[in-house]
């Protein structure tokens, strides 16, 4: 206290360095996010760029020709369509319901603690072993062959957590209050689900829907030993090439292909490809983030 | 007067088993989560083990010999060794140039960036988690391997750390994902006691919050090595297609993953070749289990502790 001015709320030598290292962590961790960020713009403009040439409506619609090394992908565009529909018919319902019952009916127990541990693993199943089930379980023991079926099926279970999960989220944020009062008017379980949770939750299930198709188009692996094929001559802009039965071209099996099977393609092709792959994954996957943001805008709780 | 029993109003009997019925689907629905990662390993161990308990495969060399000679006429070996090493240094090298970004970005994310910043990286990284992994394996082959040889002089483009950064990249979203929503579940009271004695915001976020989320970070990583394991598309495009135990960063490898796919469409149905494919597959089976079990105790110890 004696010696020297006694500065009071002043900053102090500690105060300041303290200030300075924040500063530069700050700037340290922003840095680390933008090169998180930085490098895929890059790598996105990049594939546009080489992408360039091809991409037009022409490339969308015309089936590919001289050994795939010229014409579009038309087929793959309608086999990957096919695809997310065949699975999406499966999973959505199964996991819809599944999240219905993991959330409104299963009590706390290890019962339920064990779904939930399957739902997780299940979601960290390597794509390659989804694959081989699909092989093993869909095309041998099930014997539907090489076929959409199997692939869209095998599609279905890989994808099945992430509808669960989301549906989940989305009845989860349902309050506990709507479901009360139901049940004092003397609601079943089921009436309250149907009449005050889905009702209250429909928009939230829908974008955990959307998500799943982005999740579905961009797979690869699983579909490659089930029912995606390397070539199938299809007629140009045909919407109704192949049967159930039949099995089918698809966008990302058709970029793995393009880009290490076919030798001389001109570059831009896979390029292409792989914008179209990437732009309809990304602007799905889009469109459910916007939806999921213009209803928790308009949420009334 | 007698006092009957209070009046009731009678639903219809369709109604009434019509929701039972439902009931009944939706707690199959409920099982099949369950149902089916039992039945993936079924049917994949099924494929697997006629070979597995055969004479002519033994379970030592599969695990221990670096020699994969599977369509040798002569000499057929089925050592997966080399596949191992291949994965661990791929998705090894991954985490490690994955982790550092992914929790720095985290932490960036939920404790220093303001509101609308902070929306809009969280969906700049849903979209970056969602580009499929067939994509991420044409950039690895055409456009990293370029850079690398050009950056490095290496003789060939897909290598290891060619996976490395692909798989790393490929990683980040969902570990920094992850670790954020850890960090966000650790309780406001923490953050406000740690400021009300005067610390700055690196200050709590060094000695308050990475040591009270430390079990969901830790979980967080470990689901992105479990993700690492596992990725197949993008490993098998951009890691080159040698079978051998890498000598450095710059030599082709091949993984457990990456073989399965690209040996699978070969082999002869049935053979032991498929057979020993389907091995693996159990074999990555088990490790992703372990990983996603582990991750899940992790966070639950958390749970509890609190």
């Amino acid at each position: 206290m004696s010696d020297g001015p006694v500065v009071r709320f002043g900053e102090t030598e500690f105060g300041r360095s303290k200030r300075r290292t924040e500063g530069l962590l700050r700037l340290a961790l922003a840095a680390m996010t933008a090169a998180m960020i930085v490098p895929l713009l890059a790598l996105i403009l990049y594939l546009v760029i080489h992408a360039w040439p091809a991409l037009n409506i022409e490339f969308l619609l015309e089936v590919p020709k001289k050994g795939m090394r010229a014409g579009g992908i038309w087929p793959a565009l309608v086999g990957t369509i096919y695809l997310v529909l065949g699975a999406l018919a499966v999973s959505a319902p199964l996991g819809i319901l599944a999240a219905i019952y993991m959330n409104e009916y299963a009590r706390d127990n290890w019962f339920h603690r064990s779904i939930n541990m399957a739902v997780i693993n299940l979601a960290g199943v390597p794509s390659i072993v989804h694959a081989l089930f699909g092989l093993g379980a869909f095309v041998y023991a099930a014997q539907f062959g090489y076929s959409i079926i199997a692939a869209a099926l095998t599609l279905a279970i890989m994808t099945l957590p992430v509808i669960i999960t989301s549906t989940r989220e989305a009845l989860n944020s349902v309050p506990q209050a709507f479901r009360e009062a139901c049940w004092n008017v003397g609601a079943t379980r089921w009436q309250t689900t149907r009449a005050v949770v889905l009702p209250n939750s429909i928009s939230g299930i829908l974008t955990g829907v959307i998500l799943e198709v982005s999740r579905t188009a961009g797979e690869t692996a699983p579909i490659m030993f089930t029912g995606a094929v390397f070539y199938k001559a299809v007629q140009r802009g045909d919407l109704f090439p192949y049967g159930l039965h039949d099995q089918c071209m698809a966008l990302s099996m058709h970029l793995y292909t393009l880009s290490t099977q076919v030798p001389g393609v001109p570059e831009a092709l896979p390029f292409a490809t792989a914008v179209v792959l990437l732009g309809t994954v990304l602007s799905v996957n889009a469109l459910s983030i916007v939806a999921r943001l213009w209803l928790r805008g308009r949420k009334r709780w | 007067m007698t006092v009957g029993r209070p009046q009731r109003a009678i639903r219809p009997l369709w109604a009434v088993l019509g929701e039972r019925a439902l009931e009944v689907l939706i707690r199959l629905s409920g099982v099949s989560a369950i149902v089916f990662v039992l039945a993936i390993f079924f049917f994949v161990f099924r494929e697997a083990a006629p070979v597995l308990f055969s004479d002519r495969f033994s379970p030592l060399q599969f695990m221990t010999s670096a020699e994969w000679y599977p369509t040798s006429a002569t000499n057929v070996r089925y050592g997966i060794l080399a596949l191992i090493v291949g994965t661990a240094c791929v998705s090894g090298l991954a985490i490690l140039i994955a982790v550092p970004f992914s929790l720095g970005a985290a932490i960036y994310i939920a404790e220093f960036s303001g509101p609308r910043v902070r929306e809009t990286l969280k969906i700049v990284i849903e979209l970056l988690a969602a580009v499929p992994s067939v994509v991420w394996g044409f950039i690895g082959l055409t456009v990293t391997s370029r850079i690398l040889v050009d950056l490095t002089g290496a003789p060939v483009g897909v290598n290891v750390l060619n996976g490395g950064l692909i798989l790393a990249l490929m990683c980040v979203p969902i570990i920094t994902s992850i670790a954020e929503d850890a960090l966000k579940a650790v309780p406001d009271v923490y953050r406000e006691a740690a400021i009300a004695q005067g610390a700055n915001r690196w200050q709590t976020v060094h000695r308050v919050l990475l040591p009270a989320a430390k079990n969901g970070l830790l979980a967080a990583v470990l689901l992105g090595v479990g993700r690492a394991v596992g990725e197949t598309m993008a490993v098998l495009m951009s890691t080159g297609h040698a079978v051998h135990i890498p000598g450095g960063l710059f030599d082709s490898v091949r993984t457990l993953t990456a073989n399965i796919a690209a040996e699978l469409g070969e082999a002869p149905a049935h053979s032991d070749h498929y057979r020993v494919l389907f091995l693996t597959g159990v074999l990555l089976f088990v490790i992703t289990f372990v990983i996603n079990l582990t991750a899940d105790l992790v966070v639950r110890g958390v749970r509890r502790e609190r």
